[in-house]
């Protein structure tokens, strides 16, 4: 499979997007442009699958390499792996749901879309990238739709939010670019390529100043402790569509280039520095869950607990097992699609009630069951109910903390499994609070979900079940990604 | 004779150019009307002579010479100068003494194309001078201004100041080492303490042209005072044509002294970058805003010529200084373009501009992301290349301290842009009619600003031109 179409669809619908005449003709390009990338992206599924059943056991498939810049040793070199596969299916679960949810936005719709739909090229590129200049081009690529989104279309604080959203994620960059450059020059002998540096061992010391900025440079785009503060600014005043594509996708970046860039490519310092990573993630992860439970609005509710949430992959990164770096990506997944959707569904309360405060609502199941039914679903998946994916993720996690024999890791574990309790305080206040009780009067006669929020709230409802009831596919899928990386740690502690 | 021709054909052209306007204007030929559209013809066949005919030669018993990659950085700056001919279409139209200003303006791209080429202080001085003169003289066009006789004043005293150390300089290494030309003088310096003191005197003289922090006090005045053409071609053309000279002297005439300028440069593109960065942030005036942010740009040129690597060093600088010409005029193009219509040039003044001009402000924004160095823009490409070039040494604290300042750069480059496309305002600028070459002039720089970057072989094509 031609790994380009995945850049082509999205950048072919974006440029369509901007040539049609009316917002009609707008937003069904750009819904049956996504519709085409969720396709590309199940056949990607099967066609890797099927390469590997046929015996192909490369760490990296589907490999195309063409030359760009080659006085700098950079080239267009993609490939992918099984967590990179996983990754691109959840982008193109949010997009298309993303696109459905942001059917009403009158607002400029051209350059709504247009960026929307930018954002996800640079998602996928990213996830394909073998080349770490490439990748870093992809990883910034996504910084201009970002800060518009949320800027021109969002609400509350928004240019503020926007305004402090861009320039973090633009240090977070800046240390990235100086991780890499430091790689280039020190030890890498002048290359990008993320193979040829893989079968390179770097000088250690090297790694020791090398990885701590790549790890705390992507570990800004998913919420890192203390560089998090962006998130909940940045979710809450973003438009829905904005905010799940922040959650769901831009977040996933950072942990996907902690894994595949700093552990990856510098696995003795990644072992050195295991215990700082597990120590800020516990911190994350407990901070989150507390702070959540003083939020009022629905949003802030969601963005706090993703700090919570996505402290589990990074925490999954630094216990160093196998099963705990699989738990850690099928967190990413799992995530990114309850994260999605939840917000989906925040924002489609908040279209109808106009309001976030969890206060001011009530008894809204009598009038929106199915967005009131969606809203418990999230709620459950959030707070870890079997059979849905949050369980399955995060139970992987915590298996995998535990093959740690040592106090440390283990009572780093048990903290992060302490969560869940706060989790579920905070999550069924929320949702009873907003779904049950009394209904207002002035909500009485607010209409339930329309077609594209029915279809945008099932097409990722889908994607939780089949996690959360079947997690074997992605376990799979995964599991030989997360053996490559975890050979190349070392397993004594210097 | 005839080979001396082809072999100063840029600069035959220009004086060419130079000459038919002096008889338009004599013989009063040409309506104004129709001189505009003449000259930009004029300067459009000019910019593609530049790509013929390009060989290594020298002239004059060796003062002069040219190869291909000095024919490249003329072609640039060919470029440049028939944009401006073609974005401040609305400012030559209001004013009565067209011919007169391409006279000069020509006049002063002449001394640069001298100055590239040249291979002796002495030729080395007077084309100096000759870049030099006319620009004061043009930052005074606006007549009736009094800002603008300020701003020439500031600009031909510090000018002059600067020549005169130069002269200094020069004479010094005349006494020391008895030569003054470019081949004879490597072999002859040996990094004594009198041949450190002619480096910094000459390469003072660099940073007032190129505006280096601590000679960067008359920019932000200068560029103020100064219509926004003569503004445009002094941070644009001017700024390009001293960093290729910048290059071929530290390069070439300097090479025994790396050690030296080296550090000088490190430390001093960093506190430039710093300056510029931190003054840019209060500037309310647009004009004085891009003053400051081509100051810290030429923090980045420094930071790459630095390099431990001359081809990448230099193949990074004439590359950022391409995509420079592209994103600084079209955000000056733009800004001309409201300032022409409206007379606004604060940047309060472009609150809610997109609800009433939405290209343009697409090209504004699109000009400042390049500026900021955020891709897909070619600006991301061209300060990537720098700092990964300056880098080559892995001095982390300087590396560190240029990407930080990407940050810095961002926020007040987003602080235009959220004016544009945020904020509110009840009565932004009304729709402001563009001329149609005003119109060609900012396509070109757009197209340019996305291309020059993602097609990677304009800069494999100078890597070729430069390790021929």
């Amino acid at each position: 499979m031609n790994l380009l179409l995945l850049l082509l669809v999205p950048l072919v619908t974006a440029l369509a997007a901007l040539a049609m005449p009316n917002k009609q003709a707008i937003r069904w390009t750009a819904f049956l442009g996504s519709a085409a990338q969720l396709v590309l992206a199940i056949a990607l599924y099967f066609s890797y699958q099927s390469a590997r059943l046929s015996g192909n056991t490369a760490a990296f498939i589907f490999e195309k390499k063409l030359d760009w810049f080659p006085s700098w040793n950079i080239s267009l070199h993609f490939g992918v792996d099984g967590i990179a596969v996983a990754m691109i299916i959840l982008t193109a679960l949010v997009v298309i749901a993303g696109v459905l949810v942001s059917w009403n936005v009158e607002k400029m719709t051209k350059e709504f879309y247009f960026l929307l739909l930018l954002l996800s090229l640079g998602a996928y590129g990213f996830f394909i990238s073998l080349d770490l200049f490439i990748l870093f081009f992809f990883l910034e690529i996504a910084v201009i739709p970002k800060y518009l989104l949320i800027g021109v279309w969002g609400s509350g604080k928004k240019e503020y939010a926007a305004n402090k959203l861009a320039l973090m994620l633009m240090g977070g960059s800046a240390l990235v670019l100086i991780g890499l450059l430091g790689m280039y020059y020190g030890g890498t002998g002048k290359t990008f390529d993320l193979l040829q540096i893989a079968n390179i061992k770097i000088h250690i010391d090297t790694q020791m100043i090398c990885f701590p900025l790549l790890f705390v440079g992507f570990g800004v785009f998913t919420a890192l402790f203390p560089f998090h503060t962006w998130v909940p600014d940045g979710h809450s005043s973003a438009p829905t569509a904005g905010s799940m594509f922040l959650a769901g996708i831009s977040m996933k970046l950072g942990g996907y280039g902690c894994l595949r860039v700093a552990t990856f490519l510098m696995p003795d310092a990644a072992k050195q520095y295991a215990p700082y990573i597990i120590v800020l993630s516990s911190i994350a992860i407990l901070y989150g869950a507390f702070a959540t439970m003083m939020q009022k609005d629905l949003k802030y509710i969601n963005a706090y607990s993703s700090v919570s949430h996505c402290g589990f992959v990074l925490l999954g990164i630094g216990m160093l097992t196998q099963t705990a770096i699989t738990g850690a990506v099928m967190q990413m997944v799992s995530h990114g699609l309850m994260t999605a959707l939840f917000f989906a569904v925040i924002g489609m309360v908040y279209e109808r009630t106009h309001t976030r405060e969890v206060n001011e609502m009530g008894g809204l199941l009598k009038v929106m069951p199915f967005i009131s039914t969606m809203l418990f679903i999230v709620g459950l998946c959030s707070l870890g109910l079997p059979g849905l994916s949050g369980f399955v993720a995060e139970m992987t996690v915590f298996v995998g903390s535990w093959e740690n024999a040592d106090v440390f890791h283990r009572a780093a574990t048990i903290a992060a499994c302490m969560s869940i309790v706060v989790t579920a305080v905070y999550i069924l206040r929320a949702v009873t609070k907003t779904a049950m009780g009394p209904l207002k009067e002035t909500y009485a006669s607010l209409p339930d979900a329309g077609w594209n929020e029915k279809l945008a709230a099932v097409i990722l409802l889908a994607g939780i079940l089949a996690i959360g009831l079947l997690p074997g596919w992605l376990n799979h899928l995964i599991q030989p990604g997360a053996e490559t990386i975890i050979q190349k740690i070392p397993t004594i502690i210097r | 004779m005839s080979e001396l021709f082809t072999i100063m054909k840029s600069e035959l052209m220009i004086t060419g150019i130079i000459f038919i306007l002096l008889f338009i204007k004599l013989g009063k030929l040409v309506q104004n009307e129709t001189l505009l559209p003449l000259i930009q013809l004029l300067l459009l066949i000019n910019f593609i002579a530049g790509f013929f005919m390009n060989f290594e030669a020298t002239a004059f018993d060796t003062m002069y010479q040219t190869n291909g990659v000095m024919a490249l950085e003329k072609s640039i700056l060919n470029l440049g100068i028939y944009l401006i001919a073609l974005l401040f279409t609305e400012w030559f139209k209001q004013t009565e003494h067209l011919a007169e200003f391409f006279i000069l303006l020509l006049s002063a791209v002449l001394g640069m194309y001298l100055l590239i080429s040249s291979n002796n202080f002495l030729m080395f001085y007077l084309s100096l001078e000759l870049a030099t003169i006319p620009i004061a003289a043009l930052a005074n066009f606006d007549l009736q201004k009094k800002i603008s006789s300020e701003a020439a004043m500031k600009m031909i005293l510090s000018s002059a100041f600067s020549s005169g150390i130069l002269l200094f300089g020069i004479s010094i290494l005349y006494g020391v080492t008895g030569s003054i030309s470019f081949e004879a003088i490597p072999a002859l310096l040996n990094g004594d303490a009198i041949h450190i003191l002619i480096l910094v005197f000459l390469f003072s003289a660099f940073a007032f042209k190129l505006s280096i922090v601590p000679f960067h006090l008359w920019t932000a005045d200068v560029y103020e005072g100064s219509p926004f053409a003569v503004t445009a071609l002094l941070s644009v053309i001017s700024k390009g044509a001293i960093a290729f000279v910048l290059i071929t002297t530290l390069y070439k005439v300097f090479a025994p002294l790396h050690v030296v300028w080296y550090n000088i440069l490190m430390i001093l593109s960093i506190i430039t970058m710093i300056v510029g960065n931190l003054f840019a942030i209060r500037q309310q005036n647009i004009k004085r805003f891009l003053a400051f942010s081509s100051i810290a740009q030429v923090g980045y040129i420094l930071f790459g010529i630095s390099s431990m690597d001359p081809v990448k060093g230099s193949a990074s600088v004439i590359y950022f200084v391409l995509i420079y010409v592209f994103s600084n005029l079209a955000a000056f193009g733009v800004t001309n373009a409201i300032a022409m219509f409206s007379g606004k040039e604060s940047i309060a003044d472009y609150k809610g501009l997109y609800q009433t001009n939405p290209l343009l402000s697409w090209v504004l924004a699109l000009a400042l992301f390049s500026l900021a160095g955020v891709p897909p823009t070619a600006g991301f490409f061209g300060k990537l290349f720098l700092l990964s070039a300056g880098a080559s040494d892995a001095v982390y604290a300087f590396v560190a301290v240029a990407a930080l300042n990407m940050i810095v750069s961002l926020y007040y480059y987003l602080r235009v842009v959220r004016s544009v496309f945020m904020d509110k305002n009840e009565q932004p600028v009304a729709t402001v009619p563009v001329s149609p070459y005003t119109k060609l002039g900012l396509i070109i720089c757009s197209f340019g600003i996305v291309v020059t970057g993602v097609f990677s072989w304009i800069y494999d094509h100078l890597i070729a031109i430069i390790t021929q």
